[in-house]
């Protein structure tokens, strides 16, 4: 028994193995990554004055508040909730910042008090989603409304734009003749942070599972409650943060900053490959969703296409990616059931002639 | 397997989505109006410093938003001028939303294209900032219109008119077409519109200090806040509180279109004067059916037509931006730079019946 077992075991632990690495190198992230590979070949071949350093430094600051919200949304979507509200409280954030300023704070303090904001916003919204019962879609309906809202009673119709010039500096900086950002430290600081969080904690699994089923989750004994609340809250944190960033890197704090930027978020997002009824999606692909829009809006702006055209092909991408795994899916799945029928047809057949 | 041949179907579809938006940008490319040119775009690697030191002139209008039927007026003269300027390509790129930061990318991707000459009508006078200076540290010439941005990271400015003047001209026009005397009344936008407010404090100077206008009297003042019904009702209930009224003011477009359509059906058609800041397309027939003489407005092509000039006399050196720099602006004759870079287009042009049917806008 055992002789005969040790042999053929070798091969399948073996293939396993190799399975495990097809399976990785097949996956959604890793599908993801290949496009944005294949992108960015194509946009420097094809695209004039695209391969250069200064397309990393404009291009990453285009994207970093759209990657900042992303990594929450990725939680909280995976989870099977939704928060629109984070442009707004990005907005308010700026908003705060901008009044706290003028009114001679600190700038470090103003800061403090920006993404304390941002986690009261998370508070609210993750109250009455958690703890309420409502659902999270009609709730941050709600505060994508309020919060801006919110912004306009804080600072008006004014702008606020004298802030500390190192500051500024710092959000528009780069990493000398590479281009990159200074800010995608700080950034990539955050990925790493929210990807371990998501792909290597129990708390992490826990939110797939409620992702999956709520009732199942709550059933084996995740406090689902807490989990909501803790997802909802960083995405205002983060969501603020990312409202920091905005006013220093555009230099002007107005209450209508981020306006319509929730929609980039979610589309890039479950470009990435986050479910929208939650239970599916991963950091790293979120990260390529949002950079493969962003390559691709880039590369068309720098051939100057009209906005509107890139506005559609966003649209398309979108679609594309929520249609075509089902496609797919249902496409193996009529395969599968015509390989079973012509089975069947061929095991009816022996068994005629087999009884004739 | 089902997982792999999803995986290349999606690379599949990504790949041809990225090639039929490319191919779009090949289409995108010949929208430009650069008549046989090796235009810049050609070059893989040209570089800022190239263009901008070579013969070959590139001028890109980035205006608020785009689909704005006034913006596109302003952009038909701009365009006009950039090709008797002698720029070899023009373009036009912007967003869809007047928001502060939307115009920042396309500044990007013009400093990027290493374009000569940037001409924007900033959302936001200090969020467009940084990215302009790095457009100029590049090597480009910035030339603000229609709205400002911070006087630190532009060139020029080129504004439509002088506040004053466009006063003046309103009152002018009330006199001429009054006999010098009379009650007149203003119907304005609403209460704390800033350009109107600005307007009708010169109006109400130049009516106490000007011995021309001594016989005029202002007896009211009226807002319609630029909603069509309401001021329709506003200049109904002037004429029933001012019997002896001889003449409207209408600082508004809006404002005027409305009056002009309640005077043509009423008794007053052709007594009372009109006059005041209007659209061509929306008074011709008021002009024609005699309810108006004339009224007042810039024209605005000759805004974009200025700024394209502007640009190319930055770009030659003949302008720095310095106050008493001249230069030619075409068919508009010479104009000067005034204080802190500003440039003025000119007084507001004058519509009635002779020439009414040469604009449209």
């Amino acid at each position: 028994m055992t002789d005969t077992l040790t042999p053929v075991a070798a091969p399948p632990a073996l293939s396993a193995t190799r399975g495990a690495i097809s399976r990785t190198l097949a996956s959604r992230p890793a599908l993801m990554t290949y496009i944005l590979l294949v992108l960015l070949i194509l946009a420097s071949t094809m695209v004039p004055r695209f391969a250069q350093p200064r397309t990393a430094t404009f291009l990453l600051l285009d994207v970093v508040a759209t990657l900042l919200m992303a990594m929450p949304m990725t939680l909280v979507m995976i989870t099977g909730d939704i928060d629109l509200s984070v442009a707004s409280v990005a907005g308010l954030s700026s908003a705060v910042m901008g009044v706290l300023f003028t009114g001679g704070m600190p700038f470090g303090g103003v800061v403090l008090i920006c993404l304390l904001v941002g986690l009261a916003c998370g508070l609210f919204n993750g109250l009455f989603t958690a703890y309420v019962g409502l659902p999270a879609l009609a709730v941050t309906i709600g505060t994508l409304a309020l919060f801006r809202g919110l912004a306009l009673v804080v600072i008006g119709d004014n702008a606020v734009s004298n802030f500390p010039p190192a500051a500024s500096a710092y959000a528009t900086g780069s990493f000398g003749a590479t281009g990159i950002p200074l800010v995608m430290l700080p950034v990539g600081l955050i990925i790493v942070a929210f990807a371990v969080v998501l792909h290597m904690t129990p708390f992490g699994r826990t939110l797939f599972a409620m992702g999956h089923s709520m009732e199942a989750a709550r059933f084996v004994g995740v406090n689902t409650k807490r989990a909501r609340l803790l997802t909802l809250m960083s995405s205002g944190l983060v969501s603020a943060l990312a409202g920091v960033f905005w006013t220093l890197r555009y230099s002007s704090a107005r209450s209508d900053n981020a306006t319509g930027l929730e929609l980039v978020v979610i589309a890039a997002v479950v470009l990435g490959g986050v479910s929208v009824f939650g239970g599916k999606g991963s950091i790293w692909g979120s990260v390529c969703g949002v950079l493969i829009i962003g390559v691709i809006n880039y590369a068309l702006r720098l051939n100057r296409i009209p906005e509107v055209v890139l506005v559609t092909i966003t649209g398309l991408l979108l679609i594309i990616s929520v249609v075509a795994p089902s496609v797919v899916a249902s496409w193996s799945a009529w395969r599968h059931r015509r390989r079973r029928a012509r089975e069947i047809d061929s095991t009816i057949t022996t068994a005629g002639a087999l009884s004739a | 397997m089902s997982s792999t041949s999803r995986g290349r179907l999606s690379l599949k579809v990504g790949a041809i989505l990225f090639a039929a938006s490319l191919a779009l940008t090949a289409c995108g490319a010949t929208v430009n109006d650069s008549p046989a040119s090796p235009d810049t775009s050609a070059g893989t690697d040209a570089s800022p410093t190239e263009n901008a030191g070579g013969g070959d002139l590139s001028i890109t209008f980035i205006p608020k938003q785009l689909n704005n039927p006034y913006t596109d007026v302003v952009l038909g003269g701009g365009k006009k001028g950039a090709e008797e300027a002698g720029f070899t390509t023009s373009n036009v790129v912007g967003p869809l939303d007047a928001s502060a930061s939307s115009q920042v990318s396309f500044i990007n991707a013009e400093t990027q294209a290493g374009t000569s000459v940037i001409v924007i009508a900033a959302n936001d006078p200090d969020a467009v900032c940084a990215a302009l200076k790095e457009a100029r540290a590049g090597g480009a010439k910035i030339v603000a219109f229609d709205s400002d941005a911070n006087p630190d990271c532009r060139d020029v400015f080129v504004s439509q008119v002088v506040a004053k003047d466009v006063a003046t001209i309103q009152l002018e026009m009330i006199s001429e077409q009054i006999g010098g005397k009379g009650d007149i009344a203003i119907l304005s936008a609403t209460a704390n519109a800033t350009n109107q407010n600005e307007w009708i404090k010169f109006m109400e100077e130049e009516l106490a200090s000007n011995p021309d206008y001594k016989d005029i009297k202002l007896v009211s003042k009226v807002y319609g806040d630029d909603d069509d019904t309401k001021s329709f009702q506003e200049a109904q209930g002037l004429m029933q509180a001012n019997p002896n009224l001889k003449g409207i003011i209408s600082p508004t477009t809006v404002g005027i279109a409305a009056t002009a359509r309640y005077l043509s059906t009423s008794e007053y058609k052709g007594k009372v004067a009109l006059t005041g800041l209007g659209l061509p397309n929306e008074m011709r027939s008021f002009v024609k059916d005699g309810t108006v003489k004339e009224f007042a407005l810039w024209d605005p092509a000759q805004l974009g037509y200025v700024s394209a000039y502007a640009g190319k006399a930055l770009a030659d050196g003949t302008i720095t931006g310095k106050s008493g720099d001249k230069f030619t602006a075409g068919d508009m004759g010479e104009r000067e730079v005034g204080e802190n870079g500003i440039i003025i287009v000119g007084p507001p042009v004058r519509f009635n019946a002779d020439n009414i049917d040469k604009y449209d806008f």
